[in-house]
C-alpha cells in the first residue's frame, strides 16, 4: 500500500500519522504539501489533525480551498478511501465531503484525555478488523469536536450506518457523562453515504503502539489496510 | 461601500459561549437579561455596483463566510 498524508500550514499531527503508517505498519507513506495538485499513486489519503490556517473563521473552513483538496475530492468521488482525523474531520465537513459540522465543545474547554469508543458500524472499511464488542481506548485533543447536524441528517446517518464511533464509558454505554464535547448521539466519527470517506475526532495515530499506553488505534489503520488489500484492482481502460 | 456580515449560531444549535456570557451578565447583577447568542461580525470593503455586490456577498456567505449547518447570517450594505 502507498499512503499520502496531507500537510496544511498549521497541521501538527502529520508526522505522527506518517510514523504509524510507515514505521509501525510498514507501508510507504509520503507527506503531501497542500499546494500539490495530484495524490500520485496513493491508495488512501489521511488528513491529519492540527490547526490548519490557525482555525481562522471556523475550524477547517480555509483548508478546503487548498489545491490538494480538489484532488482529494476527485479521488473520493472515484471511490478512494479518505480518513480525516480531528482537524481532518473538521476539514472534510467544511469541504462538504461529510455531513454536519463540528462546533465548540459544550464545556468550552479544550479536552485532552483518553476516551472509550464503541464501534457503531462494524462492517465499515475503517472498523472491520476491530473484534466484536471491543471498546477502543484512544485519546482526544480538541476544543471543537462537538458534532452537530440537523435531525433529518442524523436519521439518515443512523439508517445508513454512517455513525462509525460513539463515545462510551468503560462499560460500553453511550452515556451523557461519557460524552466529552456534547456531540449529538455521542458521535465521535462518521462516514459518507458511500462509506469511503470517514472522519473522527479521536486520534488513532496517538494510540498505535503499546509504549504510548494503548495500541487500539492501530485497529482502525489495520481495518483500512485489510479493506484495501481485498479491493479488486481497477480494470485498465 | 461597506458590507457588514452578522453571523449567529442557529437557534437549534447549542451556544455554550452565549450561555456563559448570559450567566456572567447575571452575576454582574444585570436585571432583565435573557438569552445571549455569541456570533461573528465581518466587515468587507466593496467596490462595485450595489445590487451585484449584494448578490455576490449572499453567495459568498452561503458558501463560505457562514456554515449553513450551524449558522445564520444577516447582510447589511452601507454606502
Amino acid at each position: 500500500m502507498n499512503f499520502a498524508v496531507l500537510q496544511f500550514p498549521g497541521s501538527n499531527c502529520d508526522q505522527d500519522c506518517v510514523h504509524v503508517l510507515q514505521n509501525v505498519l510498514g507501508h510507504p507513506t509520503r507527506l503531501l504539501w497542500h499546494k500539490e495538485t495530484s495524490l500520485g499513486d496513493a491508495d488512501a489519503v489521511f488528513i491529519p489533525g492540527g490547526f490548519s490556517y490557525g482555525d481562522y473563521l471556523r475550524t477547517g473552513s480555509i483548508a478546503r480551498f487548498s489545491p490538494v483538496m480538489a484532488a482529494v475530492k476527485e479521488f473520493a468521488a472515484d471511490g478512494g478511501h479518505v480518513l480525516g482525523i480531528c482537524n481532518g474531520f473538521q476539514i472534510l465537513c467544511e469541504a462538504g465531503m461529510l455531513p454536519g459540522a463540528l462546533i465548540r465543545n459544550r464545556s468550552l474547554q479544550f479536552r485532552c484525555e483518553h476516551v472509550y469508543l464503541k464501534v457503531a458500524a462494524p462492517e465499515s472499511p475503517f472498523t472491520a478488523s476491530v473484534p466484536e464488542g471491543r471498546l477502543l481506548r484512544i485519546p482526544i485533543a480538541h476544543g471543537e469536536g462537538n458534532y452537530f447536524c440537523d435531525e433529518a441528517t442524523l436519521e439518515t446517518l443512523e439508517e445508513n450506518k454512517q455513525i462509525l464511533f460513539q463515545y462510551v464509558d468503560a462499560e460500553g454505554d453511550a452515556t451523557d457523562h461519557a460524552n466529552p464535547n456534547g456531540s449529538l448521539a455521542n458521535i465521535a466519527g462518521i462516514c459518507n453515504e458511500a462509506g469511503n470517506v470517514a472522519g473522527m475526532m479521536p486520534h488513532p495515530e496517538r494510540a498505535a503502539e503499546p509504549i504510548l499506553g494503548s495500541a487500539d488505534g492501530r485497529l482502525i489503520f489495520e481495518s483500512l489496510i485489510a479493506a484495501l488489500e481485498k479491493k479488486p484492482e481497477p480494470v485498465p481502460a | 461601500m461597506r458590507a457588514k456580515v452578522i453571523i449567529t449560531p442557529k437557534r437549534e444549535v447549542l451556544d455554550p459561549q452565549g450561555k456563559t456570557v448570559q450567566s456572567a451578565l447575571e452575576h454582574m447583577g444585570c436585571a432583565g437579561v435573557g438569552e445571549v447568542r455569541v456570533g461573528k461580525y465581518i466587515e468587507i470593503e466593496l467596490d462595485g455596483e450595489r445590487e451585484e455586490m449584494e448578490q455576490k456577498l449572499n453567495e459568498y456567505a452561503d458558501k463560505f463566510l457562514a456554515n449553513p449547518n450551524i449558522e445564520d447570517y444577516r447582510l447589511v450594505i452601507e454606502d
